[in-house]
Parts: C-alpha cells; sequence; structure tokens
C-alpha cells in the first residue's frame, strides 16, 4: 500500500514539474522563479507548533525554509509581515469544486414513462447506472475560477473534488484551487473511491428505496469478488470498482443512523469507511464513535424558527427546536468523544458563513487546536495528501494564509491566500483607514466637513447660512480617491473631486475638482479628528446549548436517562393469561429481571415495587403482526418483480414517534414488512418497541427470519403505476413465482456443484433460505383464486408459506389454509377500498378460527396499530368469538405464526416481561393502556407522559424565547415547517434517491392496501 | 384515493374493453350477492311498544327501566316503565329487558352511495371537475342499491349526510335515511348544506401532508392566499348575484348560492389548525354566515372562539394520528370531550363511506378521553340532528319524532357489547341482514361451523 502511494506520488510531482512545460507558449516565455521570503511574521506551522518573528521562504511553488533568523538570500522578493500571521491554507476534504453536476432524472410522480430495467449508459458497464465506479473525477474536472475566488477568500487552499453522483461513485481527486491549469493543480489524482445511498442520475428504476441503495451496493460488492475470478463477462464498472478498493474509501451518509448504515456495510465487507456525516453526530455520539470511522463534518447549522406566532411556531416540533440549539456544539462533542474528523464548508449557504459558524463551534465547546487540525491535517491526511499540504513545512507546497491576527478570532483578516506559490489578496494588507473627518476645501465651494466612516461611506455637511448634510459617494483604488456629493445649491449639481492622498499620519489628500457648470479648480482635505464610532450593534448570538439535556430518542416524548427494567409486582388484577389458567380474577403477575417470574394469586413481592392493580386488566403486549412504521427511506422497493434482496432490517428507524404512540396502545411488538408492490417483496424484520434504543438494539434478538410475498392489484399494479412491469395478471402472479423459485434451485444446485465459481446472488440467497425452511413467508393476498395458486405453487416447488397476510377471503379457502398448516393475519373489518376487497368480510377472523386456523388482526397503519386491542373486540362484535380467543388475535396467535411464541405471546413464568396494564377489559372501546412493558422495562406509563407532556412544554417555552431573541439580534429565521414521520402502508410507493421521499399514494388515502 | 384514478388519462381503445370487462364483473357478482332479498321495510301498520330497556334518549339522559312507543312512524310515548302499564293487545309489544334502546346513529359528512369500490373509477360519484361547484349535488347519485348502507345498519348507523367533496367548493350535501327504495324516498332533507374546503398550505414536510419539492414554504402560502381570494370573490359575486335583479345571463354556479344566502341552507366549512378554522369563520360571517366547522383537528385550541361565534363543530375521525409529533398522542381522542365540555357544539364524523359502521366506536372513544357516555351519544345523535338542522324530527328518543331507533343487547358505542337486534327506520321494522352476513353463513354453512 505504501509503495503504491509512494509511486504516485513520485509520478504527480513529475507531472506538475511537467505540467506548463507540455504546452505551447504564443510569444516569448515567462518564467518566473516565484522567490520570495515571508519576514517578522507569527508562523502557526501546525496546530502543535508557533514561530514567532519567523521567516518563510518560498521558491516556485514549494517551501524552501520556514524558521527564525533565516538569512534571505539575494533575489528574493521581501515581504514584511511584522504583526501578522501565517497559517496553512485550508484543505476541505469534501467539496464538488469544478465538478458539472448531472440533473438527476425525473422519476416518479404521476411517471408515465416507460420503465427502466438496466443501464442506458453505452459500453460494458454496469447493469444499473448507480453504479459508476468508472467515474473519475481526474477526467472530467476543470477550473472554476469564480468557485476557487470564494474558497480562497474563505482560506481553503486545497480541496478533494467529489463527482456526488451515484452509489459507487468512483474516484475523487484533490486539486488546489490554484486558477491557472488543471495540469499544475492536481495534487492527487485518485483520492478516494466514493459512495453514498443516493442513486444520483441514474435513469434506472432500481433502486427506489434506501434498503434497495444497500442491497445494490452489498451485490456490487459480492459481483466484484466474483467478477475477479471469472473468464465470462468483461465489465468496466466491476473492474474499476476492484481496482479502487486500496484507496481510502469515503461514504457520504447524512445522519447518524445512515453513518451506522454505511459502517455496516462496510464492516461486512472488510471495510473501514470514512464517512461524509450530516452534523448531527452528537445526538448519538457513542454509536458514532462505536464506529472507529473518520468523519468528515459540516458545520451548516439550521437557522433559527420564526416563531413569533404562537399558532405558527406549533408546526415546529421539539427536535427541530433542539437541533437548533445543539448543531454547533456538534464539532466539540466529537472532540470529547475523540473521534478523528475534517470539518467541511459543504452544505453551507454560502461559504462565507464559514468562519462565523466556525467560531460558534468553538464558542460552543470545540478547541482552536482541533478547529486548526480538522482544517488542515487531519483532511490532508485523510486524502493521502499530507506530504504537500495540511502545514507549512520544508518542501511543502506554498500554500498559506497570511492574516492579521488569530485565525480564529472574529476580528481577524485574512490579508492572502497564497496557493502554490501565487499570491491571492483578499483583504489588502498595506492600506491606510481613511475613516475619520476631514476638513475639506474646495475651489469655488468653500469650506466643508468630510466624514470617512467605512470603505465606501462619507458624508458632507456644512455649517452656517448654507446649512446642508448629505450623502458622498467615495471610491477609492490604492492611494487614488474619488469623491462625489450634490450640495443642491451654492453651488447647484454634482461636485466631483478626484485626488490622492498626499501624506499619511496624518492623512491629507488633495486633487482636482469640477463643479457641474464646468468649473474646474482644486480641493484639499486634512484631517481633523477621528470620528465618533457608532456603538457596536451586538452581533446575534448563536445558538449555544447551556447544558441543554439530550434524550433518547432525539425526539419528542424521548428520555433524558434511558428506562431500565423494573422488578414489579402487579397486584390484583384482571390476569389475561393466554395460557390454560385463561382469565385469572383478582391475580398478581410479578415481572423480574426482564422477565415474568410469576403469575398467581397472592404472589409475595420480594425486592419487587409493588403496583396496585385492583380493577385492572393485565395482558401480553399486543403483536403487530404487520407494521410499517420505524423505517426509513421507503418500505417497498417495487422496481422489480423481484426483490427478496432488500432488507428491512437495513433502514430501521429508531427516532420515529411511532414507536412511542404503539407503546401507548399497548404495542410491544411489531413485525415490519416490505411492502405489496411487487410478487417477492423484501425481507422482514421484527422489532421490539424498545423507545430510545438504537435500531440494531430494536431488533428482536433469535427470531427466525421472514420475508414478505404479496398477490393481487397491487403487484399487477392495476391501480397505480405504469403497467410496464411483469406481471400484470394473476397469471403472470404464478409465473413469477414459479420462475424465481426454479431459478433458485437451480442456483442451490450450483452452488453445491461449482462452489465458489458462482456469482453469489442475493435475491437467490433468499429464495434457497426459504426452500430450507431457515427463511418464512408472510404473503400478501386477497381473493381465493391466488390464495390457492400460491398454495399450489408452493407445493410443487417444494417450500411453505407461513402466512398469509391480509387474506381477505381466507374464509373461502380456509379449509386449504388449514391443510396446509398456513396462518392467517387479516384486517377486522377492512373492505370495499378496492375491486379485490368487494367481498371481505368481517366474519373472516371468525370463520378462519373457527375452521382451526391460527388467526391473526393486524394492522398495516400506524394509527389501527395503537387500537389493535379494539379490532381484536370486533371479533367478538363480528361473530362471537370468546373473548379470551379474541385477545389471542393480537397476542398469542401473532406470536405463533411469528415463531415468537416460546418468548412473548402469554403470561407464561419464563417468558420476556412484555406486558401491559389496562384500565378496562382490553376488547373495549372504554380501555386505555396505562402501563407498558417491554422487556420489564416501563417504557408507557400514562402518568409520566402526562408528566413528559408538561417538561416538554416548558422545554419550547425556553427554546422559543431563544429564537425570539436571536431573531430579534438580527439572526436569521425560516418560517416554520415541522417534520412528520412519513406513514407507510402496504403500497406507499417512493422514490427515496434525491434525498426526499416523493410518496406517490393520495393524498388523505386510506392507509390500507 | 380516487383523484388517483382521475389522473389516468389513457385513452386508447384497450381501456374501453377494459371498462366492459370491469362492468361485465360488477354485474356479475352484483347477481351473485345483489342482497336482492333485502328490500326495504313497509310503513309501519301497528304500535309497537318496546318495554323495559336502558333506553338513552340521545338527549343526555338515561332511563334505566324505560318504555318506548311508537306508532305511524313517530314517537308517541318514552318514560319510566315502571310508572306505567299498557294492555297487551294494544300494539306490538317487544320485551327489551336487559337491552338497550338508542335513537338511531347519524353519519355526517361522508360519501356514501356515492362510491362503491374506492379504486374503480366507474363507481365514484363523489368529486367533480373544477374548483367551485356549488351546482352540483350528492343526492341524485346517491345509490340506495350499494351494498355498504346494509353493513351500517346492522351497527346502528340508520341515517347519513352525504356530501360532494374536492374543489373549494363541492355543491351540496343531502340527508338521507339507509332503507330506501331510490333517492327520493331516502331524502329526509334535501340540499341541507354547501361545503366548502377551506385551502390549507401544508405544515409539514414527509408524509401524506402534501409537501412536493419545487416549492418552498413561502411558495405554499401564496399559493394559499390566491385560493383564499379566489374563495372571496366567488361568495361575494355570488351574493350580489343573488341580491340583484334576474341577470341576462343566468350563471348556474353563482344561482345555486342563493339557498345559502337566503339562510335556507347550512354552510360546512372543512378546517383544520386553529388559524384556518378562525379564518374560515371569519371569512363566513363577514358574509353573514355562521358555518359548521368540519375536521377541527385543532379546533380544541380555540374553544373560546368557537363558543362565542357560536360555532358547531363536526370532528372528524377521533381514531387518528396527532397532527403534530409534539402533541399528546391521544390528543384526537379527546378533542370532542373539550370541545363538548367548553360548551361547543360539537357532533363526530369519520373518513368515507364503509368505514361509517365504526362511527358508533368513535363516540365510544369520546367516552373513554373526557365526557360522559350519555354526553357521548350525543355527539352522534342530537348534537349532530342539531347540527344539521333536523333535530326536529330526528336525533332523540322524544314524543313527536321520528321513530328511528335500535335495540342493542349491549352498550352500542362499543365493539364487544354492540349487537343490534332490530332496527326501525321512521317506524318502519327494518332488515338487518347485509352482504356481509350472507357470506358469512354460505361460508359457516361449508365448513359446517357456527
Amino acid at each position: 500500500m505504501k509503495k503504491i502511494l509512494l509511486a504516485l506520488a513520485l509520478v504527480f510531482s513529475t507531472v506538475f514539474a511537467f505540467a506548463q512545460q507540455t504546452y505551447p507558449v504564443n510569444g516569448s516565455y515567462d518564467v518566473r522563479s516565484g522567490q520570495y521570503a515571508f519576514t517578522n511574521a507569527t508562523i502557526v506551522v501546525n496546530a502543535n507548533q508557533t514561530i514567532s518573528n519567523g521567516v518563510l521562504l518560498i521558491k516556485n511553488q514549494v517551501i524552501q525554509s520556514v524558521g527564525t533568523g533565516t538569512a534571505i538570500p539575494k533575489g528574493y522578493v521581501v515581504i514584511d509581515l511584522k504583526g501578522k500571521y501565517i497559517y496553512p491554507s485550508l484543505v476541505d476534504a469534501f467539496t464538488s469544486y469544478g465538478i458539472t453536476v448531472e440533473a438527476a432524472a425525473q422519476r416518479g410522480f404521476g411517471g408515465q414513462r416507460q420503465s427502466i430495467f438496466t443501464s442506458q449508459k453505452k459500453g460494458a458497464y454496469n447493469w444499473n447506472a448507480a453504479i459508476r465506479p468508472e467515474m473519475e473525477v481526474k477526467t472530467i474536472f476543470s477550473i472554476d475560477t469564480k468557485k476557487a475566488d470564494d474558497l480562497r477568500k474563505a482560506g481553503f487552499g486545497s480541496v478533494n473534488v467529489i463527482n456526488r453522483d451515484g452509489i459507487a461513485r468512483g474516484t475523487s481527486a484533490a486539486v488546489t484551487l490554484n486558477d491557472e491549469f488543471e495540469h499544475k493543480v492536481m495534487l492527487k489524482d485518485q483520492t478516494a473511491a466514493n459512495y453514498s445511498f443516493s442513486k444520483g442520475s441514474s435513469t434506472n428504476d432500481y433502486p427506489t428505496s434506501l434498503m434497495g441503495s444497500i442491497a445494490l451496493l452489498r451485490q456490487t460488492y459480492l459481483d466484484a469478488a466474483w467478477y475477479k475470478n471469472q473468464k465470462e463477462e468483461y465489465n468496466i464498472s466491476l473492474d474499476e470498482f476492484n481496482k479502487q478498493q486500496n484507496l481510502p474509501q469515503i461514504f457520504e451518509a447524512d445522519g447518524w443512523q445512515n453513518i451506522l448504515r454505511a459502517d455496516k456495510i462496510g464492516k461486512e465487507f472488510g471495510k473501514q469507511y470514512i464517512i461524509k456525516a450530516g452534523g448531527d453526530e452528537y445526538q448519538r455520539i457513542d454509536a458514532v464513535k462505536a464506529t472507529g470511522a473518520s468523519l468528515i463534518v459540516p458545520i451548516a447549522y439550521p437557522k433559527a424558527y420564526d416563531v413569533e406566532d404562537p399558532a405558527e411556531a406549533r408546526n415546529v416540533t421539539l427536535a427541530q427546536m433542539k437541533a437548533w440549539e445543539m448543531a454547533s456544539s456538534n464539532p466539540g462533542i466529537l472532540e470529547k468523544a475523540g473521534i478523528n474528523f475534517a470539518l467541511t464548508a459543504f452544505g453551507l449557504d454560502n461559504t462565507r458563513e464559514f468562519w462565523a459558524n466556525i467560531r460558534t463551534a468553538i464558542e460552543s465547546g470545540l478547541t482552536e487546536k482541533q478547529a486548526l487540525l480538522s482544517v488542515t491535517e487531519v483532511p490532508a491526511k485523510l486524502l493521502g495528501i499530507s506530504d504537500k499540504v495540511g502545514s507549512i513545512e520544508k518542501g511543502k507546497l506554498a500554500n498559506f494564509l497570511i492574516t492579521s491576527d488569530n485565525l480564529f478570532k472574529s476580528t481577524n483578516i485574512i490579508h492572502e491566500n497564497w496557493v502554490q506559490g501565487k499570491r491571492y489578496i483578499v483583504n489588502k494588507m498595506d492600506v491606510s483607514d481613511l475613516k475619520g473627518i476631514y476638513n475639506l476645501n474646495v475651489d469655488g465651494v468653500g469650506a466643508l466637513t468630510l466624514k470617512i466612516t467605512g470603505p465606501a461611506a462619507a458624508s458632507i455637511e456644512r455649517t452656517g447660512a448654507d446649512s446642508v448634510k448629505t450623502m458622498a459617494t467615495l471610491g477609492r483604488n490604492g492611494d487614488w480617491v474619488t469623491l462625489s456629493f450634490n450640495l443642491k445649491k451654492n453651488p447647484k449639481g454634482d461636485v466631483r473631486l478626484t485626488g490622492y492622498i498626499s501624506a499619511e499620519s496624518p492623512i491629507a489628500m488633495k486633487g482636482e475638482s469640477a463643479l457641474s457648470d464646468g468649473t474646474e479648480g482644486k480641493w484639499t482635505a486634512t484631517f481633523k479628528e477621528a470620528g465618533k464610532e457608532a456603538p457596536k450593534k451586538e452581533e446575534p448570538k448563536p445558538a449555544i446549548a447551556a447544558n441543554a439535556p439530550l434524550v433518547y430518542p432525539f425526539q419528542s416524548f424521548g428520555n433524558e436517562v434511558l428506562p431500565k427494567a423494573e422488578n414489579v409486582l402487579l397486584k390484583n388484577a384482571t390476569v389475561w393469561t393466554n395460557e390454560k389458567d385463561g382469565i385469572l380474577q383478582n391475580a398478581d403477575v410479578l415481572l423480574e429481571g426482564g422477565k415474568i417470574k410469576a403469575v398467581g394469586k397472592n404472589l409475595a413481592a420480594g425486592s419487587a415495587k409493588v403496583i396496585d392493580a385492583t380493577g385492572k386488566h393485565v395482558t401480553p403486549g399486543v403483536i403487530d403482526e404487520h407494521s410499517h412504521i420505524a423505517g426509513t427511506g421507503g418500505i417497498n422497493e417495487g422496481a422489480q418483480s423481484v426483490s427478496s434482496e432488500v432488507r428491512i432490517g437495513d433502514i430501521i428507524n429508531s427516532e420515529d414517534v411511532n414507536i412511542y404512540r404503539q407503546l401507548a396502545g399497548g404495542v410491544t411488538t411489531s413485525q415490519i414488512l416490505h411492502g405489496s408492490a411487487n410478487p417477492i417483496g423484501g425481507q422482514s424484520q421484527l422489532i421490539k418497541l424498545r423507545w430510545g434504543k438504537l435500531p440494531e438494539e430494536l431488533k428482536f434478538a433469535g427470531a427466525d427470519p421472514f420475508i414478505k410475498f404479496a398477490l393481487g392489484e397491487n403487484v399487477k399494479q392495476s391501480n397505480f403505476g405504469s403497467g410496464q412491469r411483469f406481471p400484470v395478471t394473476r397469471m403472470g402472479v404464478e409465473q413469477t413465482f414459479v420462475d424465481a423459485f426454479t431459478r433458485a434451485k437451480d442456483y442451490e444446485t450450483a452452488l453445491k456443484v461449482k462452489g465458489n465459481n458462482v456469482r453469489r446472488d442475493l435475491e437467490l440467497d433468499a429464495l434457497v433460505e426459504i426452500l430450507n425452511n431457515k427463511r418464512f413467508i408472510t404473503c400478501h393476498s386477497y381473493v381465493q383464486s391466488e390464495i390457492n395458486m400460491l398454495i399450489h405453487v408452493a407445493d410443487s416447488l417444494g417450500f411453505k408459506i407461513n402466512t398469509f397476510t391480509h387474506i381477505l377471503e381466507g374464509y373461502k379457502v380456509a379449509d386449504k389454509m388449514k391443510a396446509h398448516g398456513i396462518a392467517a393475519s387479516t384486517f377486522s373489518d377492512w373492505w370495499a377500498y378496492k375491486f379485490e376487497v368487494a367481498e371481505a368480510i368481517p366474519y373472516n377472523g371468525k370463520i378462519m378460527h373457527n375452521v382451526g386456523i391460527t388467526t391473526a388482526f393486524n394492522s398495516d397503519d400506524a394509527e389501527m396499530a395503537r387500537r389493535l386491542n379494539q379490532e381484536a373486540g370486533k371479533a367478538v362484535l363480528y361473530g362471537g368469538v370468546s373473548e379470551e380467543d379474541a385477545f389471542k388475535f393480537v397476542s398469542l396467535n401473532p406470536a405463533k405464526m411469528l415463531h415468537i411464541d416460546n418468548k412473548v405471546g402469554s403470561l407464561k413464568v419464563g417468558k420476556d416481561a412484555d406486558v401491559v396494564v389496562w384500565s378496562d377489559n382490553p376488547l373495549s372501546i372504554y380501555a386505555k393502556a396505562e402501563k407498558t412493558f417491554v422487556d420489564g422495562v416501563l417504557y408507557w406509563d400514562i402518568e409520566k407522559d402526562a408528566q413528559k407532556l408538561k417538561q416538554q412544554q416548558a422545554e419550547r417555552a425556553r427554546l422559543v424565547q431563544k429564537m425570539l431573541d436571536s431573531k430579534n439580534k438580527g439572526g436569521r429565521t425560516q418560517r416554520p415547517m415541522g417534520t412528520t414521520p412519513t406513514l407507510y402502508n402496504c403500497e406507499t410507493a417512493s422514490d427515496f434517491s434525491n434525498g426526499f421521499e416523493a410518496i406517490q399514494t393520495e393524498e388523505g388515502g386510506h392507509h390500507h392496501e | 384515493m380516487a383523484s388517483k384514478q382521475f389522473k389516468q388519462k389513457k385513452e386508447d381503445t384497450t381501456m374501453n374493453k377494459k371498462i366492459l370487462t370491469l362492468f361485465l364483473a360488477l354485474a356479475a357478482s352484483a347477481s351473485a350477492f345483489g342482497q336482492a332479498n333485502i328490500s326495504p321495510a313497509k310503513a309501519q301498520a301497528k304500535k309497537v311498544i318496546l318495554l323495559g330497556g336502558v333506553v338513552h334518549t340521545g338527549n343526555g339522559q338515561v332511563i334505566n327501566n324505560g318504555y318506548v312507543v311508537f306508532e305511524k312512524g313517530k314517537i308517541t310515548g318514552v318514560g319510566d316503565a315502571t310508572t306505567v302499564k299498557f294492555a297487551t293487545n294494544d300494539g306490538e309489544m317487544i320485551n327489551v329487558n336487559g337491552k338497550h334502546v338508542y335513537p338511531g346513529f347519524i353519519a355526517p359528512v361522508n360519501t356514501l352511495g356515492l362510491v362503491e369500490y374506492e379504486s374503480i373509477k366507474a363507481t365514484l360519484d363523489f368529486q367533480e371537475i373544477g374548483n367551485l361547484n356549488p351546482h352540483i349535488r350528492s343526492l341524485v347519485a346517491y345509490n340506495t342499491d350499494s351494498k355498504v348502507p346494509a353493513t351500517l345498519r346492522s351497527n346502528g348507523v340508520l341515517m347519513a349526510q352525504i356530501r360532494p367533496s374536492g374543489g373549494a367548493i363541492s355543491g351540496s350535501s343531502s340527508i338521507v335515511q339507509l332503507d330506501a327504495w331510490n333517492w327520493e324516498d331516502a331524502a329526509v332533507k334535501t340540499d341541507d348544506g354547501m361545503h366548502v374546503t377551506w385551502p390549507a398550505a401544508p405544515r409539514f414536510r414527509g408524509g401524506f401532508a402534501g409537501f412536493r419539492p419545487g416549492f418552498s414554504a413561502e411558495a405554499m402560502a401564496e399559493r394559499t392566499q390566491a385560493a383564499i381570494l379566489e374563495l372571496n370573490s366567488f361568495f361575494a359575486e355570488a351574493k350580489a348575484y343573488n341580491e340583484g335583479a334576474k341577470p341576462a345571463e343566468t350563471n348556474t354556479r353563482m344561482a345555486a348560492m342563493a339557498k345559502l344566502f337566503k339562510g335556507e341552507q347550512k354552510l360546512y366549512i372543512a378546517a383544520n389548525t386553529q388559524k384556518e378554522i378562525v379564518a374560515a369563520v371569519s371569512f363566513a360571517k363577514k358574509f353573514g354566515i355562521t358555518p359548521i366547522i368540519i375536521g377541527g383537528g385543532e379546533a380544541y385550541l380555540i374553544t373560546d372562539f368557537l363558543k362565542q361565534n357560536n360555532v358547531p363543530v363536526i370532528v372528524n375521525q377521533p381514531h387518528s394520528l396527532p397532527s403534530n409529533i409534539d402533541d399528546d398522542v391521544n390528543m384526537p381522542y379527546k378533542n370532542a370531550a373539550i370541545l363538548y365540555n367548553a360548551g361547543v357544539t360539537v357532533a363526530v364524523s369519520i373518513n368515507d363511506f364503509w368505514q361509517q359502521r365504526n362511527l358508533p366506536f368513535m363516540a365510544g372513544t369520546v367516552a373513554t378521553w373526557g365526557l360522559d357516555k350519555e354526553k357521548a351519544l350525543q355527539t352522534i345523535t342530537l348534537n349532530t340532528a342539531k347540527i344539521l338542522g333536523i333535530d326536529k324530527t330526528t336525533g332523540s328518543l322524544e314524543v313527536g319524532k321520528d321513530a328511528t331507533l335500535f335495540i342493542s343487547t349491549g352498550d352500542a358505542l362499543d365493539m364487544k357489547t354492540n349487537k343490534i337486534e332490530k332496527a326501525f327506520i321512521q317506524g318502519r321494522d327494518i332488515n338487518l341482514d347485509n352482504l356481509h352476513k350472507q357470506l358469512d353463513k354460505k361460508f359457516s354453512d361449508k365448513y359446517t361451523i357456527k
């Protein structure tokens, strides 16, 4: 590895030595040695070393020496920097400088366009255009003088250039911000291989979701590994992908959850990504630190919300307000956590905000030393260019700043930014300050008073009979000064003066005057006194979170301290055991160590806290077999008919407020399913509603893996979509399954015979697991013909169907389902929302139950999920199922069909302490969930919730006041626009690819299908 | 849901074929389970006495051992059964001991009978093209042969307000009873209200809240303002149109506003946030109208305002998620109770059409979260009748009103105990069978189970 870098470095030094030489010159050559000596400066060599009264020598574009008392050789231009500072120019590890961004393809939104299954790019490239490692910045980079100027003014001298397009984006390159020749500025032509979750300009339909992006990247790693040892295919993309694996790997993953997701993929394939983060790492700093990743962190903070109108202020969420307050603390928190990070100007509305935001970060806890490291040495090292930039050392490029003061002081001025030995003036050093009050005398006008208040701000005043006061236009170019004003009378018209600075300290000016009547003359101005400084306006204070508490999750109803498992004795309740004992009156339940310790009458409390549950009902937690909460980036990967490679487990979102809302309805376990956009959907994820834990910690440990299948109108795209994706009939649906499983069987055989020479196919791997009873099917289904069909397909291809979900015509084929041991998870009473539910009846659950099928009611809806107990009550209403059995529809029965009834689903000694205390019979509309325990942890408590709401009100009020203060002091604000969790149902089709989710489901549409 | 179909403008010959196939399919299923055997009931022939049950009058009262007498479709007596004696041969005596008697539930603001299957365009008759459609009337499209109303009756919902939707002015609603041969029979009150949707700016990113990329919050606010202005001018011009002499050129849209300005029709405005509600009320007041707010998600925040202006609210869908992440997770459950307890006249509605059978449980939820049960009952009976302007003839069990009522073996607001044994609409003993019960029987018989 080192050798390669060394070799590359050698190649490069040659490149820039000869870069210009290969170009012919029109006329005589003008080659200069660029020898400069900077004397008497305070030289900040790097974050750890400062030289006072130092001398810096540069020649051509390289630093010759740094030190004190250096003898200045002849032939050097000497620049005296007495009182000034020299800093290394800054390095930004994440920019798209010099890249023309390709417009993202139009997708989604009433898309009546042709489906695009495979890449339209000409040539032997990857099938999916989002995998484009062949894209190399070095081949498309061109100097952008305007942007270079902006960046240099902020102090940057070199940047990493990333083509932010696609999931595998190819290589980035480091360049300096010298604006002469592409050939000259290239510091390193391959700094890193780059990745993201966004498919960018790819026109392919796939992937439509975040989990699809993740699956595609995972498959690409496998394809690339396979590609190395095969002879069947030539593929430029995979070839390039392999070649780039020895470079640093940069992953753009905004938001801490995406950091964890990216890191997880990296670890699967032995990669440690450098992660371009989003700036919210403070919310879960420990988890971020545990990735071990170096980060590139933005300092773009949210603007305050305009909260003057309380009705509008309601639309700002507590999380948004807290994020506003906390954002600037992020770099300091990263530093304290010991995370290696660079700072980037990326994401700022304007590069000019960079310094203000850095200083805010410093006020919020970042040390100056770390700040300097994070904008110089750290990024240089991450990019492998620290041999050239990042500090002021002999042999490195002459990339440095001349400043008036300590770089981080708010009064500091960046005077000059030298890049590759070329001088760029930002703010002139040697300019005398003209501010002050002058006696002005103009021929033909008389005595006036001139007041200069800024570089271009001046006013004229005349006292006495013709008293007048007017603004004047002041111009200055070096020592040359122009001034014009209009006194209205004596004389009428404009008075125009041009002249020069004739003396310094005190300043005097003189020159020629011209009046509007053509009279010409002379003028002089002599310094009288310093102007009275206007009281300085107080700068709007940045939002600094003085000990503002963090909450987990970083959301409304989060906890400052995560609740722990309690030992609790629930005393004297009506206890629904879901076991042989049935419903016990005046009984107790003892929870200990997260498990159910005992159920029965008159239990001894021991050390447990006793809760009087007289008049209450105690049940096992509600289990939702069909849920789409707590996911992000889309729950349908619907571009292809078979998407068994995608995993809901990749996109679990622990911050979804619906977790808390459902705890408030007694839900403790949910199966998060892929949607129903295609016959073979994605892999499911079973979670427990552990509010405040990390995404991985929500996962139900040791549970059998499941997968979602679907039948009917959704997979046929009957009611939406272009109708161009196979299949569009139930006949085609059958063949989709037949084809997929036939391929899976052939694949399995091939794996056995040829072993590692077979291309690993994550899509088929999942199907092979099904064939081997290692993965289980939940199939969305409606009408009897299709239900019957899948049973036959399963029989003929040798796989089992575990559960039919929705299964609204299950009552018509209940005997067949029973014979095959298939479970049913349905809606209590939904119908008529489309044609395939024309004969959906609320007696469905009862009939299937009475035939002997394990039957459940599920939600598929974030709202209904919090009332599943009432839905169970409808099994009593429609068909008179016994109350005990009805409650099992939402507890023990789903546990059985999810193969977790050995852990949850009933109040049995040794099972998980997932327990709900209800105010009333849980099947009744009058029942409230008062307490919900998961693993013995009290995550929902109706009384604590009331307190929490009060605290939240107070916290909101505090933050509103702070935002008002910020606005009054001139801080910028934005219009309140809250966030709301995206609500998914089976049919939600979304296009994640551009960073937002374009929800295609109708507004106000019902949430089932 | 519905507008999805409208977006598909694929007009080719295969489409016509599809429609034909669909039509045939519908026709086939209709003949298979057309409920042809469920006929509207004949007029009440003899006096009926319900004796001995718990009588929930709908006006907040409950009589534990009560009676209800009705004759020729009208209630002739309600009271305490311990204080009266009925002759055994005086009409039909029904012993309702231990059972509950309720006034028929009224489902306001919905599209019942205007849609059969949400995803099939051919069955959608609730949303016209255009933004200002006061001339549109729902009643004429109300399908008495829909399979849906029968599934509502068996849960106690006996009347409904059918209204068009979509656009800023959707048109006129009518109130129907759910046991009729045709829409003329069904009508209880024709063209009772004009329905307006207050233009609302989206407040959130994500979700179904209507955020569209490319529009800033400011741009959205501007569009909203423009829409409000359009509504204002239309109302102003329509008012002038109807006050002046008949113009040479008739404008049917404006003419359709006449009843509203004459006070013969009520004004319903759908608005959810506090600002929208206040704006909508002020708008209506400007035209001399006290509107009825429907939706009212944030109405609980402005109870004083609503009370001072005598504005009733029909709270939609208590079973919904809080509108803001920071809100009390149970806020939508509590909204109606807060309004009621603050003195606002409040009724409860529920989305769409087939879901109307869950209306009783919405009232149950209101009772769970802060309101006395009999008062919660009012939110789907007498309060609804008052708001709709039909309380002279219906909404409660009081002498002189229509005998539109039912008998349940248990508490009808709770799904665990709602079990309707008998129901009467204007005294007619209606058939409580429905498609779902028939299919239940068909397949239970097949499997020989209960």
